[in-house]
């Protein structure tokens, strides 16, 4: 049950417990037990909106910024992750094989925020050897969204 | 003679209307209507398949194929139906690539029948199967599947119909639009029936792949010693989701193939390139491709079960394909009323049981190829109009 739970509710965090159970063939109850138990375990994290900024009136910035961290002897890259990831503008963080070592996505609301946060607070810890920043220019598709209204489905109403 | 429908070929103006036809004008002259009248699926092609048709015009795949379709499709098919179902084709000569099992089924049909031949199928049935006998010279003769047999064909009802005339039986299981699948215990009696009858089987296993409540289709090409007499048919509309590239297949022993291909040759020379080169990166991880399309019908299928129940509208569950057949007989108007009036009240289309056959009177077909939203809505409005009846 729990992975078509998590795919209903990766689909529509705001479904029912009732149309839940029905689409399950389980009782209500067991649906928000199971709710319940994964977040009880941290399995879901949380529940979110899936918002397209491009569409807010108030402007909003997001970059990805590729960071080269020194790694320590004891904790490898943890430590500075973590310390990283604190900040309230780093949206999310992630650790990467390849040419660059943690991945960051921060949001901010103008450029010029971006580059002080880069500037001031990352690229001073101790540990960070460079970082390279990209700035997004348009969402296509977030969080397995398109971001594209969709338009009429294609199908004729009534076919064989 | 004057120019008017005697001028026309009486066996095809003698073909009764479809009844799908005669509802969608009803329905489309409404608007904002929640349709669960769709055979097809909702879902778009896998991108990765339709990347494939668009790289295929690139590269200036737009010439004709062999006759029988792409050499390495044909080879596809062929380890697919063995791998899948348990059929043994030989790509060379057993199997062909056709526009839509619409097509094969038709190409079976003029192959193997003579002016006056009979062919028994069961109804409620996709609609085109009585008008492709006809059109093909042969003669249909309906057989009722009955809601207490879970809509299974019967051997009673099979041999209650078959005279020294028949030819063919052509069956469609997992079925539109009842929901129906076949146990194998059913399939072998199906194919006794056809052995001991001297009849060919066609069978039209368009939803092979979509079976719900842990049950897998059992394919007649299973069956042993059944193939000399069985016309496979298959294809990517509904598994695949890709209804509109036109692509599906026939598998036929040797013996008929080459009339089947004759018809193919003279009529189509061969199915559309672009599609045959979506079908080939279709064959590519089947599996990948059609688990989120059948988790999601199945997570469907149950909802709509669940609220019919909760609703008071009987139901036989359905265990494939993706129609739900529930019977509206007690609200004690016609399905066609029902079909119209649950329209007019609630804006909600479904198809009334009428238009697969005679015997479909009493059910209306509810598609579920159609997201959980509008499928959640549909079910409240077609709870809240039975109240009223
Ligand atoms: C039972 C059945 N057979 C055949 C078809 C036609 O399929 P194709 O798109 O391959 O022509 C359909 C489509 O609705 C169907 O339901």
């Amino acid at each position: 049950m729990v992975e078509s739970l998590l795919e209903i509710l990766r689909n529509n965090a705001k479904e029912s417990p009732e149309t839940m159970a029905k689409m399950l063939g389980v009782a209500p109850e067991a649906v928000s037990a199971e709710i319940a138990r994964l977040e009880r375990e941290g399995v879901i994290r949380g529940w979110q909106a899936i918002v397209n900024d491009d569409l807010l009136p108030k402007g909003h910035v997001t970059a990805v910024i590729e960071v080269r961290v020194t790694p320590e002897r004891e904790g490898g890259f943890d430590r500075i992750a973590e310390q990283v990831s604190r900040f309230e503008e780093v949206d999310a963080a992630y650790l990467m094989s390849g040419g660059y070592d943690l991945l960051l996505f921060v949001g901010g609301e103008s450029l010029l925020s971006v580059a002080r946060f880069v500037s001031e607070k990352l690229a001073t810890i101790h540990g960070v050897l460079s970082t390279a920043t990209h700035f997004k220019l348009k969402t296509y598709k977030q969080s397995g969204v398109l971001m594209a209204k969709p338009g009429d489905d294609g199908r004729l109403a009534v076919t064989p | 003679m004057s120019l008017g429908p005697e001028r026309l070929a009486r066996h095809i103006v003698g073909l009764p209307k479809s009844g799908i036809r005669e509802f969608f004008d009803i329905v489309s002259t409404r608007r904002g209507v929640i349709s669960l009248a769709i055979g097809e699926p909702d879902f778009d092609t896998p991108w990765h398949i339709r990347e494939a048709a668009i790289a295929s015009l690139e590269q200036g795949k737009s010439h004709y194929t062999g006759n029988a379709g792409l050499p390495e499709l044909r080879r596809a098919i062929a380890d697919y139906v063995r791998d899948r179902f348990g059929g043994d084709y030989d790509p060379a000569h057993e199997v062909l690539v056709t526009v839509g099992a619409s097509e094969g089924l038709d190409l079976a049909l003029r192959a193997l029948l003579n002016p006056g031949d009979e062919v028994l199928f069961h109804e409620p049935c996709f609609v085109s199967y009585g008008p492709e006998i006809a059109m093909a010279h042969g003669v249909p003769v309906p057989v009722e599947t009955r809601v207490e047999d879970n809509f299974r064909l019967s051997i009673a009802a099979l041999e209650a119909k078959v005279t020294p005339r028949t030819r063919a039986l052509l069956v469609n299981f997992p079925n539109n639009p009842t929901g129906a699948i076949l146990g194998p215990e059913d399939v072998r009696a199906i194919a006794d029936f056809a052995v001991r009858h001297d009849l060919i089987l066609i069978s039209d296993e368009i939803y092979a792949e979509l079976t719900w409540g842990g049950k897998r289709h059992t394919s007649f090409a299973a069956v042993p010693g059944l193939k000399e007499r069985l016309v496979l048919l298959n294809g990517y509309s509904k598994a695949w989701a890709m209804t509109g590239f036109r692509m599906a297949w026939v598998c036929a022993p040797a013996w008929m193939m080459d009339t089947i291909l004759k018809i193919h040759q003279y009529q189509i020379m061969c199915a559309p390139t672009p599609s045959q080169y979506a079908a080939l990166e279709a064959m590519r991880q089947p599996a990948e491709d059609m688990a989120p399309m059948l988790r999601a019908y199945e997570m469907r299928r149950n909802y709509l079960s669940a609220a019919f129940a909760e609703a008071g509208i009987p139901m036989h569950t359905p265990a494939g394909a993706f129609y739900a057949f529930p019977q509206v007989a007690k609200f004690g108007l016609s399905s066609r009323d029902f079909a119209v009036r649950l329209l007019d009240a609630e804006n909600v289309a479904v198809v009334p049981g009428s238009a697969f056959g005679a015997c479909g009177e009493g059910f209306v077909r509810c598609s579920y190829a159609t997201g959980i939203d509008q499928l959640k809505e549909a079910a409240a409005r077609i709870a809240r109009f039975v109240k009223t009846l």
